[in-house]
């Protein structure tokens, strides 16, 4: 599969720009409802992402289970719950200012380490797209989580029964 | 143009967990503040996507460790969400808010 490099940058950097886009509008809206609308595009534009990068299992993970999913399960719970009076109220807390300080310097820190260490990673470009013909991304994944990460595979569905049972019991009225 | 390589996805993944540490930490409203947590666990699967297209291939077939860990990180973000809007409930059921600084029972 022979991929075209100027149309897989142009393709990330829109993507990039929904993901982002999406992310800043998530955690500035007033109204619930519209932060819930922003995560989904910038749901979809990570799963753009999965996409370039030939996840395709992964990609249809994220729209079928986060946003058909997850999404809906939010919107629920902001209809269910009564927000209007919540979305008049003021916003944001008293530490905006010490929050938006201390993720600053955790930014800071980050983008060194990206800095010194983006020389490490030229291997990618010569390992990208060695697909031998005739594997599917799906067939591999399988292959991998049902044999080498059965035990995982099984306490994570453990995990899925606890919370299923969970949070029946949490929202119930009365046990 | 510069080819895309990992580091773009990694500057990308870092932006979106700052913009998911920054709603977490200044939002008020509870809801918002676990859609921000979304927000992170999205930035780390970015980052284990690049890092398992990255690697070279083992035997002839790609190094698939960093999807199969990203299928766990969606799995705990379904179960987080779960509990946490189950707890929403609850909690809106007793103290009628869904803002995080006035649920206080806890403090001194």
């Amino acid at each position: 599969m022979l991929t075209n490099p100027v149309l897989d940058t142009v393709l990330f950097y829109l993507f990039a720009l929904l993901v982002l886009g999406g992310g800043i509008l998530t955690i500035t809206r007033h109204n619930a409802v519209h932060s819930a609308i922003s995560l989904i595009v910038s749901l979809l534009g990570v799963a753009g992402l999965y996409l370039l990068q030939q996840a395709e299992f992964l990609f249809a993970v994220q729209i079928i289970l986060y946003i058909g999913g997850i999404m809906l399960l939010f919107l629920f719970v902001i209809m269910l719950v009564n927000l209007d009076q919540a979305a008049k109220e003021r916003q944001f807390n008293r530490q905006w200012l010490i929050a938006l300080a201390a993720v600053a310097a955790v930014g800071a820190e980050v983008a060194i380490f990206i800095y010194k260490g983006k020389d490490s990673f030229h291997i990618a470009e010569s390992a990208a797209n060695i697909l031998a013909p005739g594997v599917k991304n799906t067939e591999v994944l399988a292959d991998s989580l049902f044999s080498e990460y059965l035990l995982p595979f099984e306490i994570a569905s453990l995990l899925l029964l606890v919370a299923v049972v969970g949070s029946v019991v949490m929202a119930k009225k009365r046990i | 143009m510069h080819p895309i390589s990992t580091v773009h996805y990694l500057a990308l993944s870092a932006a979106l967990l700052l913009i998911g540490t920054v709603g977490v930490l200044t939002r008020r409203n509870i809801v918002v503040i676990l859609m921000s947590i979304e927000l992170i666990l999205n930035a780390v699967n970015i980052n284990l996507i690049a890092f398992s297209h990255s690697l070279p291939p083992i035997e002839g077939h790609p190094n698939v460790g960093g999807q199969v860990f990203a299928i766990f990180v969606i799995t705990d973000a379904v179960a987080e969400a779960a509990v946490g809007l189950g707890i929403l409930i609850a909690l809106f059921r007793n103290k009628e808010t869904v803002l995080a600084d006035e649920i206080d029972l806890l403090k001194w």
